[in-house]
């Protein structure tokens, strides 16, 4: 058994296709998933919902001392992006320079390799965000 | 139920890279200390509560309670472990207060500890990153200098603080830990250094940035009538709050604000019965520059926005109006995570009892310390008095 | 019923290197070795980008283009020489991403530079025998060339998605034909980085003999001349082979000039047709009739004869490939050599 192997899998929907719930009583959406609305709790009822991948730069910053399995990508742009349904999310943004990025700017999502387990390991996929042409 | 719990012993390392000493040389030395300190007898001790982020992931060590009431001598007391990431030494304050409170155990031990130079730094990365949520933050690279440079950006936004206010808060913190001889950096910093030092996570640099540090600490609480029995200067705890958040930085209602210390604020002054201006002096959780801006004004000792411009006015500089982190603070004294709440405590204690030598801040009666877990999903206060 | 394009979707990294900048670090003169390989800068993959991040990207784009459910595809086949893993599939990753999983049937494929197309001709067969309702085929690549080697000028980034069923066709392929051979022109051997291949060999007996049979048979078995052509794509190793080949089926530059693409954006493999075709559609009107010929080293050429409906003119792709085309950043070598690996000490996954 490999680290992460099995934690990775079980998330794949969410990270490949931002499939997140909503809460069907109070409208709510939530990415990640949760199980539970914090509006409604029991009364709550609870559903998948995809989210588009569409949204805009809230916060930014360049990541310089990376961590262990990001070595090789800094410097690297580290966002929170408020999607067009609600939520807020952490994701790169990539094929951007730091310079081009500004708080409110239209950010989509990309499919790409966000980190691997050395060159033998499996490679974990996911959302990243890029800025919009 | 209705006792007062107070302070009657405090015992630290010195905080650094201490190369010939292990995690469980850290507790004990510092534990042996405040039992001194107290001038009390190890079978006098009720239980104990131990503070400690990650002693997995950096020391390769759990099940930490037991470790250190065997290595303290004590094995057979109840000892428990606590973990609220960067809060457990504050946590485990709270707990240890509880306990006390309860009127369960009268004497009771709350200690704090991390050993965090045994692995590289970027391991102790990933481990501190633990603290945040692993999921959805440190699987897209985020580390926490990072979150807090999001938070910091908002702030600047939001605000319009400026990038020489965040770095006064370290000017500062600096200066204090010159005065302080268990300071891990206990050297000064001009705003130009802080300013030009290399770059972590943007606008953050690595002078804005607490380090990696080794260090423990121990304090010694005590019903009422047991602290008035053993010691002269019992230093009461007047309130003790602890309030969560999202675990996550992206689901909190602002990133400019730390709800969860605004909750706990509420809650420690209702206790207390005191106004933030009461405050004389205040250790916050100044893990990077911006978390003591957004630190001192949820504690409301100014209005949301005026933390930067409150540092730059020297106003929570030693002699200022409220002095900030007089220890030197988590980026001047070091920040081995669990031990840091303990330690703020102490500090509180050597303020209190007038004991603090050079960085003694004039007319210490009341403190605050507050301690922060992650990215401010934990807060834990304390109001330390010399009233009862 | 008629089998074809009912979508199709492309992709290509941002980055470029300049062909010059290559031969400048190999002391190469620069104008010859543009000259002589037809190519002035290619496509550089980001460090988080693969054979599959690539054709997740242009599967997604050939969903948007058909608007088909992606529950809805029967088969999925990826062909490239450049798989993330060379044990499990890059098409599992692709189906999950697209959400086409779990009822359908997936495998990858590799051919050198003829896997793309391989996978076409398997998804037709699916279709035509009634098997599967929409097969999805792909053609994508991070190609490797061996420091300082001629391959180095051209090996590139890119892919492209087709998918293929018989309802609502943007184009229908009239016929399809291969004439495969074993011929050791270009390999790459278990476990080895670089590719190695047989210079002036992978010419004449390689390239143009596959090329030149496959064009010529399926144009016999259909009557059809290279005048009754509005368009051609041959493979593109380079920019100077296709231009040949064409020259010497008997087909004129402005029939191959549209999916001519190697030297602007490098040889892409597996992706190398595909794109080529895709660039055609992104233009071709109702009636359009064209020729794609791919070339794999090993070695082995698939034909196909398609015939563009006035649907293509009705349904444009959204995402023209020229929209990667013009989306671009030069890097110098030594970034190129970051991104691509190539540093000593750098563990990369490619």
């Amino acid at each position: 058994m490999t680290k992460g192997l099995a934690t990775h899998w079980r998330l794949m929907p969410q990270r490949y296709n931002l499939i997140g719930t909503h809460c069907k009583n109070c409208k709510s959406k939530f990415f990640p998933q949760r199980k539970i609305c914090p509006k409604c709790r029991r009364t709550g009822s609870i559903e998948e919902f995809k989210f588009s991948g569409k949204g805009e730069i809230y916060s930014y910053t360049t990541v310089c001392a990376p961590p262990q399995g990001f070595e090789y990508q800094a410097p690297y742009v580290l966002a929170i992006v408020k999607m067009k349904e609600g939520p807020f999310i952490t994701a790169q943004i990539v094929d951007c320079k730091p310079e081009e990025i500004e708080i409110g700017k239209k950010v989509e999502t990309v499919f790409r390799k966000v980190i691997a387990d050395g060159s033998s390991g499996i490679i974990r996929y996911g959302y990243k965000f890029k800025l919009r042409d | 139920m209705s006792s007062k719990v107070g302070i009657i012993g405090v015992g630290m390392t010195k905080f650094g890279e201490l190369w010939d000493r292990r995690y469980r040389d850290l507790i004990v030395d510092a534990g042996v200390d405040a039992i001194k300190d107290a001038g009390i007898e190890g079978n006098q001790i009720g239980g104990m509560y131990v503070g400690s982020m990650s002693p997995g992931l950096f020391a390769e060590q759990e099940h930490v309670s037991a470790l250190v009431a065997d290595y303290s001598g004590l094995a057979g007391i109840p000892a428990t472990r606590v973990e609220a990431a960067c809060a457990s030494g504050g946590v485990a304050l709270r707990e240890a207060y509880l306990a006390v409170k309860s009127g369960e155990m009268d004497i009771v031990v709350a200690g704090g500890v991390e050993k965090m130079t045994d692995v590289p730094t970027g391991s102790a990365a990933v481990a501190l990153m633990g603290a945040g949520d692993q999921e959805w933050e440190a699987f897209k690279g985020a580390t926490f200098p990072s979150l807090y440079a999001l938070m910091a950006r908002r702030h600047m936004v939001e605000y319009g603080t400026t990038i020489e206010q965040i770095s006064q808060v370290a000017v500062k913190s600096h200066d204090n830990a010159s005065l302080n001889e268990n300071a891990h950096y206990g050297f000064k910093v001009t705003l130009e250094q802080v300013m030009n030092s290399s770059m972590v996570a943007d606008p953050l640099r690595i002078l804005h940035c607490s380090g990696i540090t080794d260090g423990a600490a121990t304090v010694i609480l005590a019903s009422e009538e047991k602290a008035k029995e053993l010691v002269d200067d019992p230093v009461w705890i007047k309130a003790s709050a602890l309030a969560t958040d999202t675990i996550a930085l992206h689901d909190r209602k602002s990133l400019s604000k730390t709800e969860a210390t605004v909750l706990a604020a509420r809650k420690a002054y209702k206790d207390a019965e005191i106004k933030p201006e009461d405050v004389d002096f205040a250790e916050v959780h100044d893990a990077f520059s911006i978390a003591e801006i957004l630190a001192i004004e949820a504690l409301d000792f100014c209005d949301f926005g005026e933390g930067g411009k409150l540092t730059q006015q020297g106003e929570t500089a030693l002699k200022g109006r409220i002095p900030i982190n007089p220890s030197g603070g988590l980026k001047g004294k070091g920040h081995p995570v669990g031990a840091t709440g303990i330690a703020q405590a102490i500090e509180a204690v050597l303020q209190i009892r007038g004991k603090a030598g050079d960085r003694q801040v004039k007319g210490a009666e009341t403190g605050l310390i507050h301690n922060v877990g992650g990215s401010g999903a934990t807060c834990v206060i304390h109001i330390l008095s010399m009233e009862k | 019923m008629a089998v074809g394009i009912v979508g199709y979707g492309t992709y290509l990294p941002k980055y470029r290197i300049k062909a010059e900048e290559i031969a400048r670090v190999w002391g190469k003169d620069p104008e010859a070795m543009k000259k002589g390989l037809g190519i002035y800068e290619k496509t550089v993959p980001n460090l988080d980008e693969d054979a599959a991040t690539i054709a997740v990207e242009a599967a997604r784009s050939a969903l948007r283009h058909s608007g088909i459910k992606p529950a809805d595809i029967g088969a999925i086949y990826v062909g490239s020489e450049s798989h993330p893993y060379a044990v499990k599939p890059t098409a599992t990753i692709v189906g999950a991403a697209i959400e086409a999983t779990p009822e359908l049937t997936a495998a990858d494929l590799e051919f050198a530079c003829k896997a793309g197309t391989a996978a076409i001709q398997c998804c037709m067969g699916l279709v035509e025998a009634g098997r599967i309702k929409y097969g999805l085929a792909i053609g994508s690549d991070t190609s490797q060339g061996m420091p300082g080697d001629v391959l180095e000028y051209t090996a590139s980034a890119g892919g492209a998605a087709f998918i293929i069923g018989e309802r609502n066709l943007i184009a229908q392929i009239k016929d399809t034909y291969s004439f495969t051979t074993d011929t050791p022109d270009f390999w790459r051997r278990e476990g080895q980085e670089f590719p190695r291949h047989g210079a002036r060999f992978t010419g004449e007996p390689a390239y143009f003999k596959h090329v030149i049979n496959c064009s010529n048979k399926i144009m016999e078995r259909n009557e059809l001349k290279p005048k009754d052509f509005q368009y051609a794509v041959f493979h593109q190793p380079n920019g100077r082979f296709p231009v040949k080949a064409a020259k010497l089926l008997g087909f004129d530059q402005e029939q191959i000039k549209l999916g001519l693409l190697t030297p602007w954006i490098g040889n892409t493999y597996s992706g190398s047709t595909p794109l080529g075709l895709a660039r055609i559609l992104d233009e071709a009107k109702g009636g359009d009739l064209i020729l794609a010929t791919s070339y794999g080293s090993g070695a082995g050429s698939d034909s196909f004869i398609i015939e563009v409906t006035k649907e293509n003119e009705r349904r444009r792709n959204p995402t023209p490939l020229q929209c990667f085309i013009d989306r671009k950043e030069y890097v110098d070598y030594a970034i190129y050599a970051k991104l691509k690996g190539k540093i000593k000490g750098v563990v990369l996954e490619k």
